[in-house]
């Protein structure tokens, strides 16, 4: 039997408390529980985390990376968003 | 847009040093030369823990055997790696395999020497190790972003594997005289092979400049194995042991080594699959996947019962 069959995971790892689960990479597993147990084998040889999330790579949906430019358009034209944007007089503090 | 205006794109992208991504339009021959290199690497990764699990059963104490076993899991772990990075460029893993498995891939040559001492182990992680990432960290940089990632990730936990494998050989070096005869046998049978893992000369080399302009490889075959010739002379003078070639020398008006031409056509026997262990090596990767097909059955007809519990 092929491992085609497997689903792929896209495996995230919390690497600490207070951080955020962060994309490290993916692997073939046939269900969630050997994912997890791959994903600590294959990620986490050197205590690179606490927490682990596996997530079946077909459940993800992602922008198109040809409507990119148009996609992401309305933020790009707004320079007024970032602090930047305005003058204050020298001398202003605590701003 | 046409092909040609994609190209310009494509080549304008990575003379600004912005990485490609999966589904980012790229040329055929980008794709391919990615896939025959990425599938490559993950191909020595996995034959590369051949000739060291060979040892694990017969390493001289506790210690080494848990060291080696921590390197031959990382070298699985980095297979991994490698062949996820090649999934994204469209090919399917099984495939990816089977291609070793039927010789259409190739894998580094090195892997087809024996291990026959316990000094060999040593020295492979000294300078096949040490070879390798040489070629890894300049791999770090390159163009395609999954291949840089894996490379980043892999460059972290070899650094170990060079460092243990030298710590081994300055025991063996300061040993006996039979046990630093060994190490010195052991040098003697890699350094040829481990400085062939840097591929044909530059004037050889079919894949080279195209590479280069991609940014898949940033340096040439030849100057990697010159960064590595240099970085490794001194590291022999500390263990004691002599390189086997009488024309390396220190070349003050270059600033590097010189050292003798390759044994070409050794290297070409090799990589034709003449090379003493090309025939084992294949036999046990080919083994490996028939014994544990159960193994892939038994968990895929697992995932599917306990599927249908939760749906009843």
């Amino acid at each position: 039997m092929s491992t085609n069959e497997w689903p792929l995971w896209e495996v995230f790892i919390r690497s600490k408390q207070g951080l955020n689960h962060k994309h490290v990479g993916s692997l073939r597993a046939p269900d969630a529980t050997l994912a997890l147990e791959n994903a600590r084998d294959v990620y986490t040889r050197r205590s690179e985390g606490i927490s682990i999330w596996v997530v079946e790579s077909a459940q993800i949906h992602a922008t198109d990376i040809d409507e990119a430019a148009s996609f992401f358009e309305p933020s790009d034209t707004k320079i007024y968003r970032h602090p930047t944007f305005y003058e204050v007089p020298d001398g202003v503090k605590h701003m | 847009m046409t092909q040609a205006e994609q190209e310009r794109r494509f080549q304008e992208k990575i003379d600004r040093e912005i990485k490609i991504e999966p589904n980012d339009w790229m040329p055929d021959e980008y794709r391919q030369t990615l896939v025959r290199q990425i599938s490559q690497h993950a191909h020595s990764e996995i034959v590369g823990m051949l000739p060291e699990g060979n040892w694990i059963t017969r390493a001289p104490n506790l210690r080494r055997k848990a060291v080696l076993l921590a390197k031959v899991q990382d070298e699985a772990g980095h297979g991994l790696y490698l062949y996820s990075a090649v999934e994204t460029l469209g090919t399917s893993r099984e495939q990816t395999i089977d291609d070793l498995h039927t010789g259409k891939a190739k894998y580094s040559s090195i892997f087809n020497y024996p291990a026959l001492t316990w000094a060999d182990i040593g020295t492979i992680g000294w300078l096949v190790d040490g070879a390798a990432i040489m070629n890894q960290v300049a791999l770090c940089r390159t163009s395609y972003g999954p291949y840089a990632r894996a490379m980043v990730k892999i460059c972290k936990e070899e650094s170990f594997h060079q460092r243990q494998g030298y710590e081994s050989l300055i025991k063996l070096c300061s040993g006996t005289p039979q046990q630093k005869a060994m190490a010195q046998d052991a040098m003697n049978r890699f350094w040829w092979p481990a400085l062939m893992m840097f591929g044909p000369s530059d004037a050889e080399s079919t894949h080279s400049d195209q590479s280069i302009k991609w940014k898949i490889k940033r340096f040439t075959n030849d100057e990697l194995r010159q960064s590595f010739v240099d970085a490794t002379v001194a590291q022999a003078e500390i263990l004691g042991l002599t390189i086997p070639d009488p024309n390396l020398k220190w070349n003050e008006a270059r600033g590097h080594y010189d050292f003798s031409e390759i044994n070409w056509d050794e290297f070409w026997q090799v990589v034709k699959g003449n090379g003493p262990c090309n025939k084992e090596r294949l036999a046990a990767r080919i083994k490996a996947k028939e014994d544990g097909a159960w193994v892939r059955d038994a968990a895929t007809a697992f995932a599917k019962k306990r599927a249908m519990k939760k749906s009843a």
